[in-house]
């Protein structure tokens, strides 16, 4: 019995700990685009609440949470209010599956440092990221806005066409690892990260993962040309909040995938492997914030064409030429 | 070549946005840093006086009816001796636009532009400042100006010894 409770006990407080992690992590996130943006531009950003402004986060949180939360007068309420939900707790469900280190022994016990290892942990992931598109259309739908719709409408295209691209992207790496679990794919890029080897397959993971997460060359959703908030026009207070963390979890989660997939997971030398995989995943995080300080916004047919007409096809041509090789390499 | 261009201006913005992430911000942290305004900045209003210490506003309305958003009264009152002066005389800073066409149209430079920006408040009625709150014990910009020096004949000075006058002819002796 005892065993059973010690690995109950590990789980939950694993669980606590990735939970509140990833959370904080959003939080802070948000913080760390503000200033880095700032700076970028060459102003400060937040530094007023706390020290550097590190509470900036807790501020923005009871902001969010004492303000008037609004329904619209025709909104379908039900889907009105879970919608937000949806969107940011399928961005939290899909972390269940990223590997952030090598098991770990204690107390007897071998803790594996991933919530779940499932072996079929990319179509998992794969999956989930496409239902987070029904955080977006219902929460677009149910607002009963014309503005929110057509948001939504454009979020949908936008997140579907860069999954075709993202899937693609993936399939490569499945092939160099000969398997669906993320552990294994850590484990086969023990000697040299993907990225290196598939380096093509790398970008267009890269900048569909920067779609899939409504970053800014690609923030159609957002707003094109009605100059409102997009698919979340009709939403405020906490709602509104979840929306906006929501795609911060998404941020972490799918930079962690691209750490997973092609920066080598937790591998890397000197440091213990947590911290090898939280800098990698902040890296790429870095790298997005950094994008947004750069790039301007695409237009939405320009955006299209470059999933399916550019994104897509270089994608396959890769997937194909991958499998040559690989057979080449093998026969 | 388009492509190469293409792909050139797409990776030169990202070492531009690198290399000013890591200069140093150009922010004023306001509360705790001040820059000074020049002189002719123009935020708040003053009523100055002139250099015998009387008040300058003579109450002529012009500034009231030089302002397009209607925030300056006054109500003219005479002295003993004949000077006019603003009984009460309200500004009201809610309404201003700091635009300075009153102090443009002031015959008498009592009304200025001063570098004082610091006038902000929650309740609008905090921001009605009266004749109290606006005179100063200085003369401004021109501190040696004296409206009575040039005109309001008649309290200032005798006819024709103002500063820009000559002397009053006798007309009776100039009889050809």
């Amino acid at each position: 019995m005892t065993p059973l409770l010690v690995t109950l006990v590990l789980i939950l407080v694993k669980l606590a700990l990735v939970f509140g992690v990833i959370l904080t992590m959003a939080a802070y996130i948000v913080l760390a685009e503000r200033k880095l943006l700032g700076r970028m531009q060459l102003r400060y950003g937040p530094n007023r609440v706390g020290p550097f402004g590190l509470m900036q986060p807790l501020a923005d949180l009871i902001k969010m949470l004492t303000k008037e939360d609004v329904c619209p007068a025709h909104a379908d309420k039900w889907l009105f209010m879970i919608s937000p939900g949806l969107a940011a707790v399928t961005a939290l469900l899909a972390f269940a599956v990223v590997p952030f280190g090598p098991p770990l022994t204690l107390f007897g016990q071998t803790v594996p440092m991933v919530v779940c290892d499932l072996n079929v942990g990319v179509l998992y992931f794969l999956g989930l990221s496409s239902l987070a598109v029904y955080g977006i259309a219902l929460g677009g739908w149910a607002s009963n806005s014309k503005y929110a719709l057509l948001g939504a409408i454009r979020g949908l295209a936008q997140l579907i066409s860069y999954e075709l691209s993202m899937g693609l992207a993936v399939v490569p790496v499945i092939l160099a690892s000969r398997s669906f679990s993320l552990t294994d794919i850590v484990n086969a890029q023990a000697s040299y990260p993907f990225a290196v080897t598939h380096p093509l397959a790398f970008l267009i993971f890269l900048v569909s993962v920067a779609a899939e997460s409504k970053r800014i060359p690609f923030d159609i959703p957002e707003a094109e040309n009605e100059l409102v908030a997009g698919f979340h026009t009709e939403y405020s207070g906490m709602r509104f909040g979840l929306f906006f963390v929501g795609e911060y979890i998404n941020m972490i989660i799918l930079g962690s995938m691209t750490t997973v997939f092609f920066l080598g997971g937790w591998h890397g030398p000197l440091l213990p492997p947590v911290l090898w995989f939280l800098l990698k995943v902040m890296a790429v995080c870095f790298v997005f914030i950094w994008v947004r300080g750069t790039m301007p916004r695409l237009r939405y047919d320009q955006l299209m064409h470059f999933g399916w007409k550019f994104l897509v096809p270089v994608a396959l041509v890769n997937v194909v030429i991958t499998g040559a090789v690989m057979l080449w390499l093998k026969g | 070549m388009n492509l190469w261009r293409d792909i050139r201006g797409t990776i030169e913005p990202f070492w531009v946005t690198l290399r000013n992430m890591l200069r140093k911000p150009v922010t004023i942290q306001y509360p705790e840093e001040k820059r000074t305004p020049y002189p002719r900045y123009r935020a708040r209003m003053v009523l100055t006086r002139d250099p015998g210490g009387e008040e300058r506003c003579v109450a002529c309305y012009l500034c009231s009816a030089a302002c397009p958003v209607d925030c300056i009264s006054m109500q003219a009152a005479e002295r003993e001796d004949g000077r006019r002066y603003a009984a009460w005389f309200r500004i009201n800073f809610s309404r201003c636009i700091f635009c300075g066409l009153c102090a443009e149209a002031c015959p008498t430079l009592a009304i200025q532009m001063s570098p004082d920006y610091e006038i902000c408040n929650r309740d609008p009625l905090k921001l009605v400042w009266e004749k109290e709150d606006l005179l100063i014990a200085d003369g401004g910009k021109d501190k040696e100006y004296s409206f009575y020096a040039h005109a309001g004949i008649g309290v200032g000075q005798p006819r024709g010894a103002g500063a820009e006058e000559s002397p009053v002819a006798d007309i009776k002796s100039n009889l050809p």
